[in-house]
């Protein structure tokens, strides 16, 4: 690739990412150019933060790459793999500017393993830098607050920024209409739901940590569909494997919205009753209806239960991004779109992947990047003028940890229906036989490997 | 340009034919615009990365694909395919994948440059209750 070029795309980068370069003075000369690449909002007025660089008239040539630009909202599993992989296969002739507020990639596969204690946070937390650097993406780290799709024009705190095509990996949010009260930040650090990795990850394990032997952990499953299908069950192994060695008097109660264990129910229902027996107790059709904070005690549509340690993840819908760009057009929750393209059925130029997506794939991180690949790969050609891969197929291994080594998978390819217009699963699909310590390895080198591919 | 009636009527064309659909040349490496049958094998390619690493080039103990022989890759598909060779997971995969696509893949491996892989550094973490 043209070197020069490069090298003004990483200034770029740099500038984005340092407050005091946002000071930049504005020339007159540029603010017509119709490939403003950031403005910023100051005291002074609306300014181009790049403006001294655009003025260059050499740099306004290498600053408007020939394929265009593809905006990217959110930077996990889904987005941040858009990315590289639209950097990669375009050959960097496609300029990517992601937005994420977060500074840190912190994973949640994996993440249920710290509330089981065999993981730190600190072993699921990496830096966005590598993958940024290494494939020339221009970085934000900021929120939208406006999504305008017909000027093509996202609007952050720290400026607005124009697309040709605008992908959305926005992952969940938490619907709270039938428990209000979980909203804040205060509630949740008593009550924490645990399903975005970080810091409530971080408190829910101090909190079984501090549990008395004897005590009472409370989790629910909210009603499917819900980011990652055998995650809750997952979780209740992991806090079980936890106080069967260190609290054997304890008990974990799993209320499920669902009638059954939502995924690879057969092992799950068999560990309950074994591994777990006299541990878990699993009620399925229990609705969370309303939660006291202060008594940590969960009312459903039976019973009442009374907890030391509560857990409570809320139903789910598409990310606040997707919302705001108004492309939450199935059950006002998640984002339909095509699967040749991942383009929205409700918005042109604008594409949805990973979590928020309404599809009848499991809402996992191999799926995100899955998803995020097949959006590249026709991203890249619908940009070139050519149509897209007409049958996409891909591959999805999902692990569960029963314990700290054993794991147990489900695995399934999907291909692409052309009748039915959906992913659909192939023959010869199906989970493990039972967990092992083998497989607990593979899951292992699952994660190095996802990781590698995605932060690398 | 194509037209995507016109990529749909190749894609008739071969499957009328009864040829292989989906192959796989190494145009990829220099352009940006490919034909359907490399674009679908680029992809499902990439879909193996979750558990064989970028390019088949493996962190963990999961087997690195990169650079295999394409008698070996297609003996051992097949085999994970047809149920003769025991796996904890593959059979699943393999009996997803049709045989035109296994031998496209292991054309797409075999040309690719084993490398010692690496993995994502971790870092502590920053608590930011905003998230």
């Amino acid at each position: 690739m043209p070197t020069k070029s490069a090298h003004h795309k990483t200034k770029i980068s740099d500038l984005m990412q340092n407050e005091a370069s946002f000071n930049a003075g504005p020339t007159k000369s540029n603010l017509g150019e119709r490939r403003d690449f950031l403005k910023t909002a100051t005291a002074a007025g609306t300014i181009l933060i790049t403006s001294n660089l655009l003025s260059m008239p050499s740099f306004a040539r290498a600053s408007k790459p020939p394929l265009g630009r593809v905006v990217v909202i959110g930077g996990g599993y889904a987005g941040l793999t858009a990315a590289k992989y639209i950097r990669l296969w375009s050959l960097r002739s496609i300029e990517v500017v992601v937005i994420e507020k977060s500074s840190q990639f912190v994973s949640c596969p994996l993440s249920n393993l710290v509330l089981g204690g065999s993981r730190s946070i600190n072993d699921l937390t990496f830096s966005y830098d590598i993958t940024q650097k290494n494939y020339g993406i221009k970085w934000v780290q900021d929120e939208a607050s406006k999504i305008d799709t017909n000027a093509k024009k996202i609007t952050m705190k720290r400026g607005e920024i124009t697309y040709d095509r605008l992908i959305i990996a926005p992952g969940i949010d938490f619907i709270y209409d039938s428990l209000p009260n979980l909203q804040t930040v205060e509630a949740q650090s008593q009550v924490p739901h645990a399903w975005k990795a970080g810091w409530q990850t971080i408190n829910l394990r101090q909190q079984l940590e501090a549990m008395p032997d004897g005590g009472v952990f409370v989790m629910n499953v909210p009603r499917a569909p819900y980011r990652c299908p055998p995650g809750p069950y997952e979780r209740a192994c992991q806090v079980a494997s936890y106080v069967k060695t260190h609290k054997s008097k304890s008990k974990v109660i799993v209320l499920d919205a669902n009638p059954e264990i939502v995924s690879k129910k057969s092992l799950f229902t068999k560990i309950f009753n074994e591994m777990y027996a006299g541990i878990i107790d699993y009620r399925p059709n229990n609705i969370v209806m309303e939660v006291d904070i202060g008594s940590k005690t969960v009312t459903t549509d039976f019973e009442k239960f009374s907890a030391n340690v509560l857990n409570i993840i809320p139903p789910q819908r598409a990310g606040k991004p997707a919302q705001m760009a108004g492309v939450v057009n199935a059950d006002q929750r998640w984002c339909e779109v095509s699967f040749l393209t991942y383009e929205s059925t409700a918005v042109a130029n604008l594409h949805v992947i990973g979590d928020a997506i309404d599809s009848n794939l499991p809402k996992s991180a191999h799926m995100a990047t899955n998803q995020a690949k097949i959006c590249a790969s026709a991203i890249v050609h619908l940009l070139s003028g050519l149509a897209p891969d007409p049958v996409p197929v891909f591959a999805n291994t999902c692990y569960s940890y029963v314990n700290d080594t054993q794991a147990m998978h489900v695995a399934n390819v999907y291909r692409y229906n052309e009748a039915k217009k959906i992913m659909l699963a192939t023959e010869g699909g199906g989970v493990s036989a039972s967990p092992s310590e083998q497989e607990g390895q593979f899951a292992e080198a699952w994660a190095n490997n996802i990781w590698s591919d995605v932060l690398t | 340009m194509k037209h995507p009636n016109q990529i749909k009527s190749i894609v008739l064309t071969f499957i009328l034919a009864g040829l292989p659909l989906w192959g796989w040349s190494a145009e990829a490496t220099y352009s940006t615009t490919l034909l359907p049958a490399t674009l679908h094998i680029r992809s499902l390619a990439a879909s193996c990365a979750a558990c064989h690493g970028e390019n088949g080039n493996s962190v963990g103990i999961t087997p690195s694909l990169a650079g295999l022989n394409v008698s070996y890759f297609t003996t051992q598909m097949l085999a994970f395919k047809n149920g003769s060779l025991p796996a904890t997971v593959m059979h699943r995969h393999a009996k997803g994948i049709q045989e035109d696509e296994i031998q496209a893949l292991a054309k797409y491996f075999s040309q690719q440059k084993r490398v010692t892989a690496i993995p994502a550094p971790t870092q502590e973490y920053r608590a930011h209750h905003a998230d």
